[in-house]
């Protein structure tokens, strides 16, 4: 075991290497020039080339990139083109609200995701199980933004409940919350249905049942235990998803995490901050899937780390 | 039977199973109908999608609700809004079909050549592809859209580049599991070329799964490009997307409410029709998956 987290970390470091390289080539490359944001539409060739020379943006490609993983593997993120402050710094003002949205979210999306699978399997093929199959298709077939301002228009503009936007108290938080368990429930929901299925199949649960146990005990106290593990290891996996779509719920909410950050340095070119949020996230993406591969053996005993 | 007549006489009755279930039945309709709307399209909308109309706005300015004249009311420029989302159809299908079909092509090729090389290639492939899955790919996608000033072309190339990860795992993990089964040694043994094998032999099998995450990859591709163009980054204006509606007109999303939530549902609607139909795909075609629903 430890040698295989050994190996995995390894290899997950090697995989932020090379997320790393291919982000910072593809803004290198892109035919979008940074300085010129910088120095605003009427400076002289000369402002605009003594500004490049002092970022060090006409060195060539490969010491560019020499020099941002230097200040990397000491925690330097570079310095934003336009913000004048720490990339480091910036993130970190931002993380906790996108980790507190994130938590909040995988809780709603968990919370309504489980009811809606546990009641789909119970009432199999039943009228329930059908309607709920189908909202479960339509959420993952909505867009995030749709569906964000959907909640925004009933719930903030007609019934005035939450406000429209904005972060500091939890009635901030229940909107965006909610909306992502939504979205992201329909995915839990389908697999709880199936791996509750296949549990209520299970000899165990005929033993239970032939032991003259209420149907309530079979359910809660024999086969929803065994039927949820299989979904908690899928939970490190959905941290990548939420990490995918903060971009959009985060500009849409007016949610001031990593996600508006990355937004806002993309309209204007600020490329160190850019590297340092499609690091962050790849850093939760590839710790998510790790977390989910560890998680496995212990709750499936039949599987064994290689 | 031969391989080829059994290959032929699958899908027939594929078809048959997919036409007996009412949800797959529902996406078919809804498909048939966005098709049908976008290719007829310049018969079918009452305005042209960007005339601006003298009468299509309130005298305060503001654009008309749904009824009358205008069957959808009409957008901030005074554009009819049913014609402006029976064009968008075009766009998403535009992009759902070649954006899709391109990372299909890159997904299939990878995965196969992966499956089927092993050695330093397949490593390499799949060490890549493990890598792409660790980007966020919707941030990437952003990023790239907004550098480059979009077109429709860039958008769908831009999707594909994202987007081919996972069909490239999956025709992978049946790639192996195929290079092993005893046929294809026999063929091997009787001396048949590589290409002859991946061609003829291993790609008939791998149709099936192609169709599958083909059908749900459309869904996907929908949905990027209505966020990129909802974001500004996407398609631009004139050229009317779905997403690209929402985007010009969300600041008036408290009075205007039907120029967001309209072509939102149709977005939904497609998406959802491609889901329903590639998951019912996914049962029919896949033989393991029988009886688990």
């Amino acid at each position: 075991m430890p040698a295989y987290i050994l190996r995995r970390l390894i290899q997950s470091a090697l995989i932020l290497l090379g997320v790393s390289f291919i982000t910072f080539f593809l803004l290198f490359v892109l035919p979008a020039d940074p300085v010129r944001q910088i120095a605003g539409r009427s400076a002289s060739a000369a402002t605009v080339e003594s500004i490049r020379h002092e970022l060090g943006l006409d060195r060539p490609f490969l010491v560019q990139y020499a020099r941002y993983l230097g200040g990397l593997v000491q925690g330097d993120l570079g310095r934003s083109y336009l913000q004048k402050s720490e990339v480091s710094v910036l993130i970190a003002s931002r993380l906790p609200a996108t980790l507190l949205l994130m938590v909040a979210a995988i809780f709603c999306e968990l919370a309504i995701g489980l009811t809606m699978g546990i009641v789909a399997a119970l009432r199999r093929d039943r009228f329930a199980d059908q309607a709920l199959m189908m909202t479960s298709f339509v959420t993952v077939s909505a867009p995030q933004f749709v569906v964000s301002l959907l909640m925004l228009y009933v719930f903030a503009v007609k019934l005035g409940w939450f406000p429209i936007g904005g972060y500091g108290t939890f009635r901030h938080l229940v909107l965006p919350a909610i909306t992502l368990g939504i979205l992201g429930s329909g995915w839990y929901s389908r697999m709880m249905r199936s791996s509750m299925i296949d549990v209520m199949r299970a000899d165990y649960i005929r033993t239970a049942r032939s032991k003259g146990l209420g149907r309530a005990r079979v359910v809660l106290g024999h086969a929803l235990p065994n039927a949820i593990l299989p979904i908690i290891a899928m939970i490190g996996i959905d941290i990548g998803v939420f990490m995918g779509g903060i971009v959009v719920v985060e500009s849409v909410f007016g949610w001031p995490g990593i996600g508006q950050l990355a937004w806002q340095a993309i309209q204007r070119i600020d490329i160190p901050i850019i590297m340092g949020v499609t690091l962050v996230s790849a850093v939760a993406i590839v710790l998510g899937n790790l977390l989910a591969d560890l998680i496995a053996p212990f709750i499936d005993p039949r599987i064994k780390l290689k | 039977m031969t391989y080829a007549s059994a290959a032929k006489s699958a899908p027939q009755g594929a078809l048959g199973r997919l036409l007996s279930r009412k949800l797959a039945v529902l996406g078919l309709v809804l498909i048939v109908l966005v098709l049908g709307g976008a290719l007829g399209a310049p018969w079918i909308a009452p305005f042209a999608p960007d005339q601006q109309n003298f009468d299509g706005l309130t005298i305060e300015g503001s654009p008309l609700p749904p009824g009358g004249a205008y069957l959808m009311g009409t957008d901030l420029l005074g554009r009819d809004l049913f014609s402006r989302i029976l064009y968008g159809a075009r766009t998403s299908l535009i992009i759902g079909i070649v954006a899709n079909g391109l990372s299909l092509l890159i997904g299939t090729l990878v995965g196969i050549t992966a499956g089927y090389f092993r050695g330093w290639i397949g490593a390499a492939l799949m060490r890549f592809t493990d890598l792409m899955m660790a980007f966020p790919a919707l941030l990437l996608a952003i990023c790239l859209a907004a550098i480059f000033s979009p077109s429709l072309w860039i958008v769908a190339l831009v999707i594909a580049l994202v987007n081919w990860v996972q069909t490239a795992r999956v025709i992978y993990t049946e790639t192996t599991s195929l290079a092993t089964r005893d046929f294809i040694a026999a063929e091997r043994t009787l001396g048949a070329g590589t290409g002859r094998i991946l061609f003829k032999h291993i790609l008939p099998h791998l149709v099936p799964t192609i169709i599958v995450w083909g059908t749900l990859g459309i869904s996907t591709t929908v949905l990027l490009e209505a966020t990129l163009s909802f974001l500004g980054v996407g398609v631009q204006p004139p050229t009317a997307s779905w997403g690209n509606i929402i985007f010009e007109n969300q600041t008036y999303f408290q009075s205007a409410p039907w120029l967001v939530f309209l072509p939102g549902a149709a977005i939904i609607l497609l998406a959802l029709a491609f889901n329903l139909v590639g998951d019912a795909l996914r049962d029919v075609l896949d033989p393991t998956q029988r009886g688990r629903h």
